[in-house]
């Protein structure tokens, strides 16, 4: 791998990381807050390649000057290995692969498994109340609905496939990036929405007391009755 | 007036007779023989990409292939950062810190060199992916390798960020913040100890890099950034791949039937965090979704997760070489397990 080489491998990985983290497309891979360090990260990949091209070619100029080696041959060349830095910046470029979704929510169990002993803050104001599929869930579950009685609710997610068939609302939760993503599982009772697996619904409805298991890893699934619901697009932040 | 303008604007393409003066920038001889050069694979290769990435897109359509695709490149986006930051530093160490700097830094004697160096890693915030190449150059710089080894066991384990996400992760267990600060400083001071005993130096083969002294500071910084980039991330990509898989392949319901036994458990647990190969940042949320096992368990899983994972002996044998990393990391990892299975017992 010659150094001019490098450098291209270089500009790709960098530009890569700068095109997603510039516009929103990173948030389908980690959290909100690398943004300001994937930016730099992908400035100093660019600036490194940059360097390295100037080097390149004022050596293409100037072939007496020494090289920035030790005169083997082999000081300007890097590792075979070197070469696997393409896959991630090609995939990111060309393939974008979407954020974790109906896949992830049908083999990974779901996150409601710790009791939090906590006091639950009353729901906040509007009608229906926007909740987090989480907030929903251990005040379903661990608090026995106490806050969530007689309140019309909204929540947001991406609709799977639960162990019976029956679509689910599930949203993935982040604490890092997609590989420790954990999903969070409700299941649907009412105006069940029958649509294609990954589709976003917003659903408004009401809490109602009743709970499974999920087979995966015997984590608590709460149902929520469903009184209508709408399509929409992914949102940028797909991760709770 | 308008000729005026014409000649005007015909003005810039004058200096072209000064253009053709630069001398054109002809191939050297040894590059001429080799038709086939690695520029020229990858020209050919991005522009097979570039007119098929339609078809490529469409073909990764199973879901399953989608998953892995999409933890793959999270697991690099995540670990970007880090190595980019973990690689300038090292480059600094490299360039602009004199070998004497680590000669007074450390204590001369190598047995006391260990702890002293374990401990340093506290100021470093970052995960595994960078403090590898950090460590290489140290040991370039003249470090005795068992402190940098040290250094490189204890930096992503216990440092303040880590220490911090295990405190949330684990908000009714505290004494897990300690635990795992205190097993994995142990284990780091432990391994450095066993290398001065029976490590050889000629396990170690640093990987050839341009030399570096006689250049000017700037060019030898960017040199050498560029060169650990290629090195430690390609081994990083590679590592990243493994995790993807391993990600997508193993059932949980599996996961799920081990944690009833409590040996058996904390050997699952050590494993999964060598083949999750999640950042040190982030392994503590992951410790605290599995709550079906036990809090020893889990502790054998945040202690051996920084210092044993696949991208992390890729990266290691890619930085130190192969026949360091297939004895180094087997040893790392039962003296992980053994401490923290120690500690849980004590402390649970």
């Amino acid at each position: 791998m010659s150094r001019g080489t490098q450098a291209v491998v270089l500009v790709f990985l960098g530009g890569a990381v700068l095109r997603a983290s510039l516009t929103d497309l990173y948030l389908r891979y980690v959290k909100q807050g690398l943004r300001p360090f994937l930016i730099a990260a992908g400035l100093l990949l660019v600036i490194t390649a940059l360097v390295a091209l100037v080097q390149e070619l004022r050596h293409l100029n100037r072939p007496e000057d020494p090289p920035d080696g030790d005169g083997h041959g082999h000081a300007r060349s890097g590792p075979v290995v070197g070469w696997m830095l393409l896959l991630p910046a090609l995939a990111l470029l060309f393939v974008v692969p979407p954020a974790l979704g109906a896949d992830t929510a049908a083999r990974a169990g779901s996150a409601l498994t710790d009791d939090r002993d906590i006091a639950y803050p009353p729901l906040p104001p509007g009608d229906p109340a926007e909740l987090t599929l989480l907030d929903y869930g251990f005040r379903a579950v661990y608090d026995d609905g106490r806050t969530l009685q007689g309140r019309r609710l909204q929540l947001t997610g991406f609709l799977a496939p639960g162990p019976d068939g029956e679509p689910m609302l599930a949203r993935i939760m982040l604490s890092c990036c997609a590989a420790d993503g954990i999903p969070v599982k409700i299941g649907l009772r009412g105006d069940v929405p029958h649509e294609t697996a990954n589709t976003w619904v917003r659903s408004t409805g009401r809490w109602i007391p009743h709970t499974a298991k999920d087979p995966v890893n015997d984590a608590d699934v709460p149902y929520f009755q469903v009184e209508t619901w709408e399509k929409i697009p992914a949102p940028a932040e797909p991760y709770e | 007036m308008i000729r005026l303008n014409t000649t005007d604007s015909a003005a810039p393409t004058l200096p072209e007779p000064q253009i053709s003066t630069v001398p054109v920038a002809e191939p050297e001889a040894p590059d001429r023989e080799r038709m086939v050069g690695s520029t020229e694979v990858l020209c050919f290769l991005l522009i097979l990409v570039g007119v098929l990435h339609r078809q490529i897109a469409s073909l990764v359509t199973d879901p399953r292939l989608q998953t892995w695709l999409t933890v793959f490149v999270s697991v690099m986006v995540q670990a970007v950062p880090f190595l980019v930051f973990g690689v300038v530093l090292s480059a600094v160490i490299a360039v602009f810190v004199p070998r004497s700097f680590w000669a007074r830094a450390l204590p001369r004697h190598p047995a006391l060199a260990v702890p002293v160096a374990g401990m340093a890693g506290v100021v470093l915030p970052g995960c595994e992916c960078g403090s590898v190449p950090i460590a290489g150059s140290l040991i370039r710089r003249g470090v005795t390798p068992a402190a940098a080894l040290a250094f490189l066991l204890a930096a992503p384990a216990i440092n303040p960020i880590v220490l911090t996400a295990t405190a949330i992760a684990f908000p009714r267990n505290p004494e897990m913040v300690a635990a795992r600060g205190g097993a994995s400083l142990l284990v780091a001071m432990l391994v450095g100890w066993l290398w001065l005993r029976v490590g050889r130096a000629d396990w170690i083969r640093l990987p050839h890099r341009a030399h570096l002294d006689g250049l000017p500071r700037m060019t030898a910084f960017w040199t050498a950034c560029r060169h650990d980039v290629i090195h430690a991330g390609g081994f990083l990509v590679v590592g990243a791949m493994a995790a993807a898989t391993i990600n997508v392949v193993v059932p949980q319901q599996f996961l799920h039937d081990l944690a009833a036994r409590p040996v058996v458990s904390v050997l699952a647990l050590a494993a999964l965090a060598v083949l999750l190969s999640i950042c040190s940042e982030a392994d503590a949320f992951v410790a605290a979704s599995l709550s079906q096992f036990s809090l020893t368990a889990r502790l054998a899983f945040l202690v051996v997760g920084p210092m044993v994972d696949l991208k992390l002996v890729s990266m290691q044998a890619g930085i130190f070489g192969r026949r360091f990393a297939v004895r180094f990391a087997p040893a790392t990892f039962a003296l992980a397990v053994l401490v923290a299975a120690t500690f849980g017992t004590v402390i649970w």
